[in-house]
Protein backbone atom coordinates (compact mmCIF):
# COMPACT_ATOMS: atom_id res chain seq x y z
CA UNK A 1 0.00 0.00 0.00
CA UNK A 2 1.67 3.90 -0.85
CA UNK A 3 -0.07 6.22 1.59
CA UNK A 4 0.80 10.15 0.69
CA UNK A 5 -0.44 12.75 2.79
CA UNK A 6 1.81 16.12 1.51
CA UNK A 7 1.58 19.15 1.23
CA UNK A 8 4.21 21.42 -0.98
CA UNK A 9 4.35 25.49 -2.21
CA UNK A 10 4.89 25.52 -6.06
CA UNK A 11 6.38 28.26 -7.50
CA UNK A 12 5.09 28.35 -11.56
CA UNK A 13 4.49 30.83 -14.45
CA UNK A 14 1.06 31.00 -13.15
CA UNK A 15 1.96 32.38 -9.93
CA UNK A 16 2.09 30.05 -6.19
CA UNK A 17 -0.18 27.34 -5.46
CA UNK A 18 -0.22 25.12 -2.46
CA UNK A 19 -0.09 21.67 -3.40
CA UNK A 20 -2.24 19.41 -1.31
CA UNK A 21 -2.96 16.11 -1.43
CA UNK A 22 -3.84 12.51 0.25
CA UNK A 23 -4.15 9.29 -1.09
CA UNK A 24 -4.18 5.81 -0.80
CA UNK A 25 -2.90 3.31 -3.43
CA UNK A 26 -3.44 -0.53 -2.91
CA UNK A 27 -0.73 -3.02 -4.08
CA UNK A 28 -1.06 -4.10 -7.53
CA UNK A 29 -3.35 -1.29 -8.82
CA UNK A 30 -2.69 0.75 -11.96
CA UNK A 31 -3.81 4.20 -10.62
CA UNK A 32 -4.00 7.04 -13.16
CA UNK A 33 -3.37 11.06 -11.78
CA UNK A 34 -5.58 13.08 -14.24
CA UNK A 35 -5.79 16.73 -14.56
CA UNK A 36 -4.73 20.32 -16.62
CA UNK A 37 -1.13 20.39 -16.85
CA UNK A 38 0.55 22.54 -13.96
CA UNK A 39 -2.19 20.73 -11.31
CA UNK A 40 1.19 19.08 -9.97
CA UNK A 41 1.39 16.02 -11.35
CA UNK A 42 4.80 15.41 -11.82
CA UNK A 43 5.56 17.00 -8.58
CA UNK A 44 3.69 14.41 -6.70
CA UNK A 45 5.50 11.87 -8.85
CA UNK A 46 8.71 13.55 -8.19
CA UNK A 47 7.93 13.38 -4.35
CA UNK A 48 7.33 9.83 -4.29
CA UNK A 49 10.56 8.59 -6.19
CA UNK A 50 12.66 11.60 -3.86
CA UNK A 51 13.76 13.96 -6.36
CA UNK A 52 11.37 16.56 -4.86
CA UNK A 53 11.04 17.31 -1.24
CA UNK A 54 7.50 18.15 0.30
CA UNK A 55 7.03 21.40 2.82
CA UNK A 56 5.17 18.33 5.29
CA UNK A 57 3.92 15.50 5.38
CA UNK A 58 3.96 11.43 5.37
CA UNK A 59 4.98 9.25 2.19
CA UNK A 60 5.31 5.54 2.99
CA UNK A 61 5.25 2.14 1.19
CA UNK A 62 4.17 -1.09 2.35
CA UNK A 63 4.23 0.00 5.94
CA UNK A 64 7.90 1.71 5.37
CA UNK A 65 7.83 5.36 5.91
CA UNK A 66 9.80 7.04 2.99
CA UNK A 67 9.14 10.52 3.65
CA UNK A 68 8.22 12.35 7.33
CA UNK A 69 8.68 15.52 7.79
CA UNK A 70 7.76 15.53 11.74
CA UNK A 71 10.40 12.93 12.13
CA UNK A 72 13.03 14.71 9.52
CA UNK A 73 13.16 11.35 7.45
CA UNK A 74 13.49 11.61 3.41
CA UNK A 75 14.87 8.74 2.24
CA UNK A 76 16.86 9.18 -1.12
CA UNK A 77 15.82 8.46 -4.39
CA UNK A 78 18.49 5.49 -4.71
CA UNK A 79 17.05 3.90 -1.69
CA UNK A 80 13.41 3.84 -2.39
CA UNK A 81 13.44 1.28 -5.18
CA UNK A 82 10.60 2.94 -7.38
CA UNK A 83 11.10 2.45 -11.19
CA UNK A 84 10.05 6.07 -13.36
CA UNK A 85 9.74 6.80 -16.75
CA UNK A 86 10.12 10.34 -17.45
CA UNK A 87 8.00 12.51 -20.05
CA UNK A 88 11.59 12.81 -22.30
CA UNK A 89 13.05 9.33 -21.50
CA UNK A 90 16.30 10.29 -20.37
CA UNK A 91 18.16 7.55 -21.99
CA UNK A 92 21.48 7.97 -21.56
CA UNK A 93 23.05 9.39 -24.76
CA UNK A 94 26.63 7.44 -24.47
CA UNK A 95 25.21 4.05 -23.48
CA UNK A 96 23.52 1.23 -25.99
CA UNK A 97 20.00 0.47 -25.29
CA UNK A 98 21.53 -2.63 -23.59
CA UNK A 99 23.93 -0.76 -21.41
CA UNK A 100 21.29 1.24 -20.80
CA UNK A 101 19.72 -1.24 -19.18
CA UNK A 102 22.84 -2.84 -17.74
CA UNK A 103 23.37 0.21 -15.76
CA UNK A 104 20.56 -0.14 -13.76
CA UNK A 105 21.27 -3.77 -12.33
CA UNK A 106 21.78 -4.30 -8.72
CA UNK A 107 25.52 -5.37 -7.38
CA UNK A 108 24.67 -8.87 -7.37
CA UNK A 109 21.53 -9.11 -9.23
CA UNK A 110 21.50 -11.56 -12.32
CA UNK A 111 21.92 -10.45 -15.83
CA UNK A 112 18.85 -12.73 -17.17
CA UNK A 113 16.35 -9.93 -16.08
CA UNK A 114 18.40 -8.21 -19.07
CA UNK A 115 17.45 -10.26 -21.71
CA UNK A 116 14.00 -11.21 -20.05
CA UNK A 117 13.12 -7.20 -20.53
CA UNK A 118 14.59 -6.77 -23.89
CA UNK A 119 12.71 -9.99 -25.07
CA UNK A 120 9.58 -8.51 -23.54
CA UNK A 121 9.97 -5.15 -24.76
CA UNK A 122 10.63 -6.42 -28.43
CA UNK A 123 14.52 -5.27 -28.28
CA UNK A 124 16.58 -7.79 -28.82
CA UNK A 125 17.32 -6.46 -32.84
CA UNK A 126 18.08 -3.41 -31.31
CA UNK A 127 20.12 -3.84 -28.22
CA UNK A 128 23.45 -2.40 -29.73
CA UNK A 129 21.94 0.85 -30.93
CA UNK A 130 22.54 4.21 -29.39
CA UNK A 131 19.44 5.87 -28.51
CA UNK A 132 19.61 8.90 -30.71
CA UNK A 133 19.13 6.46 -33.70
CA UNK A 134 15.74 4.67 -31.91
CA UNK A 135 12.41 6.32 -32.58
CA UNK A 136 10.38 7.65 -29.68
CA UNK A 137 7.93 4.50 -29.27
CA UNK A 138 11.48 2.85 -29.34
CA UNK A 139 13.22 5.23 -26.83
CA UNK A 140 9.68 4.79 -24.84
CA UNK A 141 10.29 1.09 -24.49
CA UNK A 142 13.82 1.29 -23.50
CA UNK A 143 12.92 3.77 -21.06
CA UNK A 144 10.24 1.67 -19.72
CA UNK A 145 12.46 -1.81 -19.60
CA UNK A 146 15.17 0.20 -18.11
CA UNK A 147 12.91 1.25 -15.24
CA UNK A 148 11.71 -1.97 -14.19
CA UNK A 149 15.56 -3.91 -14.13
CA UNK A 150 15.82 -3.22 -10.31
CA UNK A 151 12.35 -5.30 -9.93
CA UNK A 152 10.54 -2.18 -8.02
CA UNK A 153 7.73 -2.24 -5.63
CA UNK A 154 6.06 1.24 -7.61
CA UNK A 155 6.28 2.10 -11.40
CA UNK A 156 6.01 5.89 -12.21
CA UNK A 157 5.05 6.87 -15.46
CA UNK A 158 5.01 10.56 -16.50
CA UNK A 159 2.83 11.48 -19.44
CA UNK A 160 4.86 8.49 -21.19
CA UNK A 161 2.96 8.65 -24.52
CA UNK A 162 2.67 12.47 -25.05
CA UNK A 163 5.16 12.78 -27.57
CA UNK A 164 3.99 9.16 -29.72
CA UNK A 165 1.48 9.21 -32.50
CA UNK A 166 -2.11 7.46 -31.47
CA UNK A 167 -0.83 4.08 -33.30
CA UNK A 168 1.85 3.85 -31.02
CA UNK A 169 0.43 4.90 -27.96
CA UNK A 170 -1.97 1.91 -28.23
CA UNK A 171 1.06 -0.20 -28.18
CA UNK A 172 2.80 1.44 -25.61
CA UNK A 173 -0.33 0.88 -23.49
CA UNK A 174 -0.03 -3.31 -24.25
CA UNK A 175 3.38 -2.88 -23.00
CA UNK A 176 2.73 -0.72 -19.96
CA UNK A 177 -0.20 -3.23 -19.33
CA UNK A 178 2.26 -5.99 -20.04
CA UNK A 179 4.68 -5.22 -17.32
CA UNK A 180 2.57 -4.19 -14.41
CA UNK A 181 1.15 -7.73 -14.70
CA UNK A 182 4.04 -9.52 -15.00
CA UNK A 183 6.11 -7.94 -12.53
CA UNK A 184 3.12 -7.56 -9.92
CA UNK A 185 3.53 -3.53 -9.73
CA UNK A 186 2.32 -1.08 -8.91
CA UNK A 187 1.88 1.44 -11.08
CA UNK A 188 0.73 5.47 -10.68
CA UNK A 189 0.54 7.24 -14.45
CA UNK A 190 0.32 11.02 -14.88
CA UNK A 191 -2.02 12.09 -18.18
CA UNK A 192 -3.95 14.17 -19.80
CA UNK A 193 -5.25 11.73 -22.26
CA UNK A 194 -9.09 10.63 -21.63
CA UNK A 195 -8.73 7.73 -23.87
CA UNK A 196 -5.35 6.74 -22.13
CA UNK A 197 -6.75 7.16 -18.56
CA UNK A 198 -9.75 4.76 -19.51
CA UNK A 199 -7.65 2.18 -21.47
CA UNK A 200 -5.42 1.77 -18.39
CA UNK A 201 -6.47 2.43 -15.25
CA UNK A 202 -9.73 1.32 -13.02
CA UNK A 203 -9.22 4.00 -10.54
CA UNK A 204 -8.41 7.91 -11.18
CA UNK A 205 -8.07 11.24 -9.14
CA UNK A 206 -8.56 14.47 -10.38
CA UNK A 207 -6.46 16.74 -9.76
CA UNK A 208 -6.99 20.62 -10.08
CA UNK A 209 -4.57 23.61 -8.67
CA UNK A 210 -2.66 21.13 -6.28
CA UNK A 211 -5.85 19.23 -4.68
CA UNK A 212 -7.16 16.08 -5.66
CA UNK A 213 -11.07 17.43 -6.17
CA UNK A 214 -12.66 14.15 -7.25
CA UNK A 215 -11.59 10.32 -7.52
CA UNK A 216 -13.54 7.05 -8.56
CA UNK A 217 -13.37 4.95 -12.23
CA UNK A 218 -12.49 6.52 -15.38
CA UNK A 219 -15.50 5.37 -17.08
CA UNK A 220 -17.93 7.31 -14.72
CA UNK A 221 -16.00 10.43 -13.70
CA UNK A 222 -14.81 11.65 -16.51
CA UNK A 223 -17.00 11.84 -19.33
CA UNK A 224 -18.64 14.92 -16.95
CA UNK A 225 -14.83 16.19 -17.14
CA UNK A 226 -14.12 15.84 -20.29
CA UNK A 227 -17.15 17.58 -21.23
CA UNK A 228 -16.30 20.29 -18.70
CA UNK A 229 -12.85 20.94 -20.35
CA UNK A 230 -14.58 21.08 -23.83
CA UNK A 231 -16.74 23.70 -22.37
CA UNK A 232 -14.03 25.41 -21.21
CA UNK A 233 -12.33 25.15 -24.30
CA UNK A 234 -14.85 27.64 -25.85
CA UNK A 235 -15.28 31.41 -26.00
CA UNK A 236 -17.49 32.57 -23.31
CA UNK A 237 -19.96 34.09 -25.55
CA UNK A 238 -20.62 30.98 -26.70
CA UNK A 239 -21.73 29.42 -23.36
CA UNK B 1 71.17 23.39 -33.77
CA UNK B 2 68.45 24.96 -31.28
CA UNK B 3 68.71 23.73 -27.36
CA UNK B 4 66.30 21.49 -27.13
CA UNK B 5 65.80 21.28 -23.61
CA UNK B 6 63.37 24.00 -23.10
CA UNK B 7 60.96 22.22 -25.56
CA UNK B 8 61.22 19.27 -23.39
CA UNK B 9 60.39 21.39 -20.69
CA UNK B 10 57.59 23.38 -21.77
CA UNK B 11 55.97 19.99 -22.13
CA UNK B 12 57.08 18.42 -19.60
CA UNK B 13 55.32 21.42 -17.23
CA UNK B 14 52.55 20.99 -19.73
CA UNK B 15 51.69 17.76 -19.13
CA UNK B 16 51.85 17.69 -15.09
CA UNK B 17 49.27 20.79 -15.32
CA UNK B 18 47.58 19.32 -17.03
CA UNK B 19 47.12 16.20 -15.29
CA UNK B 20 47.01 17.41 -12.34
CA UNK B 21 44.82 20.43 -13.54
CA UNK B 22 42.10 18.15 -14.46
CA UNK B 23 41.17 16.22 -11.17
CA UNK B 24 40.73 19.55 -9.84
CA UNK B 25 38.87 20.97 -12.28
CA UNK B 26 36.30 17.63 -12.48
CA UNK B 27 34.87 18.18 -9.21
CA UNK B 28 35.58 21.94 -9.21
CA UNK B 29 32.95 22.36 -12.50
CA UNK B 30 30.94 19.92 -10.85
CA UNK B 31 30.18 22.21 -7.84
CA UNK B 32 29.98 25.39 -9.76
CA UNK B 33 27.52 23.47 -11.78
CA UNK B 34 24.91 21.66 -8.84
CA UNK B 35 25.92 24.47 -6.27
CA UNK B 36 23.23 26.83 -5.22
CA UNK B 37 25.28 28.28 -2.66
CA UNK B 38 26.16 31.96 -3.06
CA UNK B 39 29.37 31.53 -2.25
CA UNK B 40 29.42 29.75 -5.76
CA UNK B 41 29.67 33.32 -7.43
CA UNK B 42 32.54 34.28 -6.31
CA UNK B 43 34.16 31.23 -6.92
CA UNK B 44 33.35 31.72 -10.37
CA UNK B 45 35.15 35.18 -10.50
CA UNK B 46 37.93 33.76 -8.78
CA UNK B 47 38.38 30.72 -11.26
CA UNK B 48 37.76 33.20 -14.55
CA UNK B 49 39.98 36.02 -13.22
CA UNK B 50 43.67 34.86 -15.05
CA UNK B 51 41.24 35.25 -17.89
CA UNK B 52 41.49 38.99 -17.80
CA UNK B 53 44.06 39.71 -15.39
CA UNK B 54 47.81 40.09 -16.69
CA UNK B 55 49.73 36.75 -16.16
CA UNK B 56 52.48 39.59 -14.77
CA UNK B 57 49.83 40.75 -11.70
CA UNK B 58 49.04 36.86 -11.24
CA UNK B 59 53.31 36.43 -11.30
CA UNK B 60 53.64 38.54 -8.98
CA UNK B 61 51.38 37.83 -6.33
CA UNK B 62 52.69 34.01 -6.35
CA UNK B 63 56.35 35.13 -6.26
CA UNK B 64 55.27 37.06 -3.53
CA UNK B 65 53.68 34.34 -1.45
CA UNK B 66 55.91 31.71 -2.48
CA UNK B 67 59.31 33.67 -1.47
CA UNK B 68 61.20 31.85 1.40
CA UNK B 69 61.14 35.47 3.36
CA UNK B 70 57.28 35.35 3.57
CA UNK B 71 54.78 33.48 5.49
CA UNK B 72 53.68 31.04 2.86
CA UNK B 73 56.96 30.31 1.56
CA UNK B 74 59.04 30.03 4.47
CA UNK B 75 56.27 27.85 5.83
CA UNK B 76 56.90 25.03 2.92
CA UNK B 77 60.67 25.22 3.47
CA UNK B 78 60.65 24.50 6.77
CA UNK B 79 57.37 21.99 7.04
CA UNK B 80 57.95 20.51 3.54
CA UNK B 81 61.30 21.02 2.63
CA UNK B 82 59.56 23.10 -0.08
CA UNK B 83 60.96 26.05 -2.63
CA UNK B 84 58.28 27.30 -5.23
CA UNK B 85 60.56 30.45 -6.32
CA UNK B 86 62.91 29.75 -9.32
CA UNK B 87 61.56 25.74 -9.18
CA UNK B 88 59.71 23.24 -11.72
CA UNK B 89 57.52 22.79 -8.85
CA UNK B 90 56.19 26.43 -8.34
CA UNK B 91 55.88 26.63 -12.28
CA UNK B 92 53.45 24.04 -12.18
CA UNK B 93 51.21 25.21 -9.33
CA UNK B 94 51.35 28.68 -11.07
CA UNK B 95 50.76 27.17 -14.29
CA UNK B 96 47.38 25.44 -12.65
CA UNK B 97 46.16 28.66 -11.35
CA UNK B 98 46.83 30.49 -14.81
CA UNK B 99 45.25 27.60 -16.63
CA UNK B 100 42.61 26.58 -14.69
CA UNK B 101 39.39 28.64 -16.28
CA UNK B 102 40.62 26.93 -19.81
CA UNK B 103 40.10 23.53 -18.17
CA UNK B 104 36.88 24.71 -16.11
CA UNK B 105 34.94 26.59 -18.13
CA UNK B 106 35.00 24.10 -20.87
CA UNK B 107 33.18 21.25 -18.82
CA UNK B 108 31.46 23.90 -16.40
CA UNK B 109 29.36 25.00 -19.31
CA UNK B 110 29.21 21.01 -20.89
CA UNK B 111 27.93 20.10 -17.52
CA UNK B 112 25.22 23.07 -17.34
CA UNK B 113 24.15 21.56 -20.96
CA UNK B 114 23.51 18.07 -19.84
CA UNK B 115 19.81 17.63 -19.12
CA UNK B 116 18.58 17.44 -15.19
CA UNK B 117 16.29 14.09 -16.05
CA UNK B 118 19.53 12.01 -17.23
CA UNK B 119 20.82 12.96 -13.38
CA UNK B 120 17.79 12.16 -12.14
CA UNK B 121 17.36 9.21 -13.87
CA UNK B 122 20.78 7.60 -12.66
CA UNK B 123 19.66 8.52 -9.24
CA UNK B 124 16.51 6.65 -9.34
CA UNK B 125 18.35 3.62 -10.88
CA UNK B 126 20.39 3.31 -7.36
CA UNK B 127 23.63 5.21 -8.44
CA UNK B 128 24.83 7.87 -5.98
CA UNK B 129 27.04 11.19 -7.58
CA UNK B 130 30.32 9.91 -8.01
CA UNK B 131 29.25 7.06 -10.25
CA UNK B 132 26.46 9.64 -11.76
CA UNK B 133 29.19 11.56 -12.49
CA UNK B 134 31.99 9.19 -13.85
CA UNK B 135 29.59 7.11 -16.28
CA UNK B 136 26.83 9.02 -17.37
CA UNK B 137 27.98 13.06 -16.78
CA UNK B 138 31.20 12.60 -18.36
CA UNK B 139 30.76 10.69 -20.95
CA UNK B 140 28.02 12.87 -21.85
CA UNK B 141 30.23 15.70 -22.00
CA UNK B 142 33.61 14.32 -23.69
CA UNK B 143 33.59 16.76 -26.35
CA UNK B 144 33.60 19.78 -23.50
CA UNK B 145 36.66 17.38 -21.50
CA UNK B 146 38.50 17.24 -24.32
CA UNK B 147 38.11 21.04 -25.36
CA UNK B 148 39.40 21.60 -21.36
CA UNK B 149 42.21 18.94 -22.06
CA UNK B 150 43.70 20.56 -25.24
CA UNK B 151 43.24 24.42 -24.27
CA UNK B 152 44.81 24.18 -21.07
CA UNK B 153 47.70 21.92 -22.04
CA UNK B 154 48.12 24.39 -25.07
CA UNK B 155 47.41 27.62 -22.72
CA UNK B 156 50.33 26.53 -20.75
CA UNK B 157 52.57 25.93 -22.96
CA UNK B 158 52.19 29.22 -24.71
CA UNK B 159 52.17 31.33 -20.99
CA UNK B 160 55.50 33.60 -20.95
CA UNK B 161 54.43 36.28 -18.30
CA UNK B 162 53.54 34.16 -14.75
CA UNK B 163 56.73 31.71 -16.33
CA UNK B 164 59.42 34.39 -15.99
CA UNK B 165 58.32 35.92 -12.38
CA UNK B 166 57.70 32.94 -10.81
CA UNK B 167 60.27 30.61 -12.54
CA UNK B 168 62.84 33.33 -13.90
CA UNK B 169 64.85 32.10 -16.44
CA UNK B 170 67.17 28.81 -15.26
CA UNK B 171 68.17 26.61 -17.97
CA UNK B 172 66.77 22.64 -17.46
CA UNK B 173 64.57 23.64 -14.63
CA UNK B 174 62.73 26.82 -15.79
CA UNK B 175 63.33 28.29 -19.06
CA UNK B 176 60.18 26.97 -20.96
CA UNK B 177 60.04 28.03 -25.34
CA UNK B 178 58.47 30.96 -24.81
CA UNK B 179 61.26 32.16 -22.22
CA UNK B 180 64.35 30.87 -24.33
CA UNK B 181 62.39 32.97 -27.38
CA UNK B 182 62.49 35.72 -25.49
CA UNK B 183 66.18 35.21 -24.61
CA UNK B 184 67.79 34.61 -28.19
CA UNK B 185 65.57 37.82 -28.89
CA UNK B 186 67.61 39.61 -26.79
CA UNK B 187 70.90 38.17 -27.78
CA UNK B 188 69.93 38.85 -31.10
CA UNK B 189 69.67 35.38 -32.51
CA UNK B 190 66.62 35.47 -34.92
CA UNK B 191 67.31 32.25 -36.56
CA UNK B 192 67.50 30.28 -32.94
CA UNK B 193 64.29 32.51 -31.89
CA UNK B 194 62.89 31.92 -34.93
CA UNK B 195 62.81 27.91 -34.02
CA UNK B 196 61.51 28.48 -31.06
CA UNK B 197 58.83 30.95 -32.10
CA UNK B 198 57.63 28.12 -35.30
CA UNK B 199 57.42 25.14 -33.00
CA UNK B 200 54.76 27.10 -30.91
CA UNK B 201 53.19 28.61 -33.78
CA UNK B 202 52.70 24.78 -35.56
CA UNK B 203 51.74 23.52 -32.17
CA UNK B 204 48.64 26.33 -31.41
CA UNK B 205 47.48 26.10 -35.01
CA UNK B 206 47.32 22.33 -34.49
CA UNK B 207 45.74 22.44 -31.04
CA UNK B 208 43.17 24.68 -32.11
CA UNK B 209 42.51 22.08 -35.38
CA UNK B 210 41.66 19.67 -32.81
CA UNK B 211 39.85 21.53 -30.51
CA UNK B 212 37.06 22.77 -33.81
CA UNK B 213 37.55 19.02 -34.51
CA UNK B 214 36.24 17.81 -31.54
CA UNK B 215 33.73 20.08 -31.89
CA UNK B 216 32.32 19.63 -35.22
CA UNK B 217 28.46 19.06 -35.18
CA UNK B 218 29.03 16.14 -36.49
CA UNK B 219 30.74 14.52 -33.22
CA UNK B 220 29.81 16.31 -30.40
CA UNK B 221 27.35 13.92 -28.81
CA UNK B 222 23.54 14.61 -29.00
CA UNK B 223 23.27 15.81 -25.32
CA UNK B 224 26.22 18.56 -25.40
Amino acid sequence: MIEVSVKKRLFSAKGEMQLNVAFKVEPGELVTLYGPSGAGKTTILRMLCGLAVPDEGTISVAGETWFDSSQRIDLKPQVRNVGIVFQDYALFPNMTVKENLEYAIRRNQSHSVIDELLELMELSSLSDKKPDVLSGGQQQRVALARSIVRQPKILLLDEPMSALDTTLRFKIQEYILKVHQQYQLTTILVSHDILEVITLSKRVFLIEHGEIVNEGPPSTLLPMQALRSMMDALPTSNR
Amino acid sequence: MIDAHPIFLTFKLATVTTIILFFVSVPLAYWLTFSRHKIKYVAEALVSLPLILPPSVLGFYLLLAFSPQNVFGSFLERYFNLRLVFTFEGLVIASILYSLPFMVQPIYNGLKMVPQSIIEASYTLGKGRLTTLVRVLLPNVRASVITGIVLAFAHTVGEFGVVLMVGGNIPRETRVVSIALYDEVEAMNYSQANMYAITLLIFALLTLSIVYFVNSPSRVNRVV
